[in-house]
């Protein structure tokens, strides 16, 4: 039988505010644990919380960039469970008026289409504390420091058909908080973290199948492949004739399975009621407006305006709007050295390979904008090859410095002069002679391949400074010369 | 509607408390009276009324994002029945 997959998100987004969404205490990440929980985050009694204005503004910026109708009432209300991550025994959150509505987020699919996924409704409410199970006795060890952290909570409609659109959606959600400021991006230290509400159902069918909700995946590899995990366990289950269990699944990357960690029949009951300590928030259209002329351009606007003003493709122009520490980045290069394509290649080739090996991101690169488009202006030049240009890279990466000082001191200026270029082909002509009879026996359309390995020596002699263009119809010509 | 035995142990257990086996009847009997007014309100025509958040007819007031709570774990972990490395120690909970 043939299996649609059928998927909704809920993201938990970490707001970038200073202080937490009902206290004053810091929100920094990496604190010592509990020297940021203050008494209203411990649920001291007689504590009373104070909503954070910037957590509110945040909340409707997001609303505004997935164009939803934002909610000019909004309401806490107390969520009920038992854990000691959280001591006041209750999440606050928000459930029957939520600060943001229904609105829509458009990912693009790899064939170049795009598809809609609408958003059901966003929410404010507080992160947990976190616990800790090593052995302390026997005991679990609590930190406090990231209970009452400010979250948004957008849940989608399953409107996603496979895992790829999946991570495709994260993707987009992460470019579009990042793009407003709203929060860092940062997944391995769980400031956007996951769960994926998954079913199956045979082509065609209308109804939905049960679903399963996988909990709490940190990156964007891990929810193609909890899902693709997930869909298999469910279609063998089925084509087994069992059934699927409603109930919430834990994925564990290292073994690459999910696994059940508690079914509906133990669910809790949260027993929502609105949160008396807290006033309904009234927000005016005034308030709403000033909020949205502030906005930056968003990660689709920037990735049409890539395409239209700098003629780069699709995939270019997704990849460097999708952060906008990136797009500002390479904005600033491309100001400077008047090539988008250049500009764009070096972005998301070498500086991308350099900055994930070292698991930097693009604010934190040793190399600055203006340190590559010193570089990449040499190239333009034909001072340094594009080959040579790397290494002049990997030197800017470690060493800094500018691309001039580096390319003096090393000596690796190109190679233009065709008297030069001209001897070390003659040299390799002499030192290869199998390789050229070869040549002059090949079939005249066959020789063209056979080119790269003469160029190859050449550049090799030259310890690739020569311009390759040069080399390239020198060579072809001296050997022609020969046929 | 009504509760039974069993509606009344999983309350209990939902909000963590323990009860005595001979209570259950009398917290049984007393719960379904309350449940009785409840019916009694629930049948006023409510039609054309928002439900209310809160009895105060006020507004939220916001606070700036300015941190103002400055570390003070030592005399907050003064009273924590058991504490090391700064965490909070509490009987082992795994899900």
């Amino acid at each position: 039988m043939e299996w649609e997959v059928v998927i909704g998100l809920e993201i938990h987004v970490q707001l970038a505010t200073q202080t937490k969404i009902f206290s004053g205490a810091s929100t920094a990440f990496g604190a010592e644990p509990n020297t940021q929980a203050c008494a209203v985050d411990l649920a001291l009694p007689g504590t009373l919380p104070v909503f954070n204005e910037n957590a509110l503004r945040m909340a409707i910026m997001f609303g505004l960039a997935i164009d939803a109708e934002i909610g000019k009432r909004s309401v806490f209300e107390r969520k009920n469970y038992f854990y000691p991550d959280l001591p006041k025994g209750y999440q606050t959150t928000q459930l029957a008026e939520p600060i943001v509505g229904t609105g829509h987020v458009d990912i693009q699919l790899e064939d170049g289409s795009s598809r809609r996924v609408r958003i059901h409704h966003a929410h404010l409410e507080e992160d947990a504390g976190k616990s800790l199970h090593e052995d302390f006795h026997g005991m679990s060890g609590i930190d406090l420091n990231r209970a009452g952290t400010p979250l948004v909570e957008i849940v989608s409609e399953p409107d996603m058909r496979s895992a790829k659109e999946a991570a495709a959606y994260a993707r987009k959600i992460h470019a579009i908080v990042t793009t407003l400021g709203i929060c860092d991006g940062n997944m391995a230290e769980g400031s956007m973290r996951c769960d994926c509400n998954v079913s199956i159902r045979p082509k065609g069918q209308e109804a939905l199948g049960t679903r399963t909700e996988l909990k709490n995946i940190n990156s964007f590899r891990f929810i193609e492949r909890a899902i693709e995990t997930e869909v298999a366990r469910q279609i063998d289950l089925i084509e087994d004739g069992g059934r699927v269990v409603q109930e919430t699944r834990l994925y564990d990357p290292d073994r690459n399975e999910t696994r059940s960690m508690r079914s509906k029949e133990e669910a809790n009951d949260y027993r929502y009621f609105p949160c008396p300590d807290l006033l309904p928030v009234i927000i005016d259209d005034a308030y709403i407006e000033t909020i949205r002329e502030q906005l930056p351009e968003l990660p689709d606007a920037r990735r049409q305006r890539f395409i239209d003003q700098y003629s780069l493709s699709d995939y270019d122009a997704g990849v460097l709007a999708s952060e906008r520490a990136q797009a500002d980045y390479f904005e600033e290069v491309v100001t400077l050295t008047g090539d988008a394509k250049l500009s764009a290649n070096w972005i998301t080739g070498e500086l991308a390979r350099f900055l994930n090996q070292a698991d930097l991101s693009i604010s934190a690169s040793p190399v600055s904008a203006q340190q590559l488009a010193g570089l990449i202006q040499r190239i333009q030049d034909d001072t340094i090859t594009g080959k040579i240009g790397k290494n002049v890279f990997e030197l800017l990466w470690n060493e800094g410095g500018t691309a001039d000082s580096i390319i003096e001191a090393k000596g690796l200026k190109q190679v233009n002069d065709s008297g030069a270029i001209e001897a070390a082909i003659d040299q390799v002509i002499a030192q290869c002679t199998p390789q050229v009879d070869q040549y002059i026996a090949a079939e005249p359309d066959k020789r063209g391949k056979m080119l790269g390995f003469f160029m190859g020596q050449v550049m090799k002699l030259t310890q690739g400074k020569a311009n390759p263009g040069q080399v390239q119809g020198l060579l072809k010509q001296k050997l022609d010369q020969l046929c | 509607m009504s509760l039974d035995r069993s509606d009344v142990e999983r309350i209990a257990h939902l909000a963590r408390l323990a009860i005595h086996e001979p209570e259950i009847p009398e917290y049984t009997e007393s719960l379904n009276s309350i449940l009785s007014l409840i019916d009694q309100m629930q049948a006023t025509p409510t039609d054309g009324i928002e439900p209310l958040a809160h009895p105060l007819d006020a507004v939220q007031r916001l606070r700036s994002d300015v941190v103002t709570e400055a570390n003070q774990r030592d005399s907050l972990q003064a009273c924590a029945p058991a504490v090391e490395d700064g965490l909070f120690l509490v009987p082992k909970v795994i899900e």
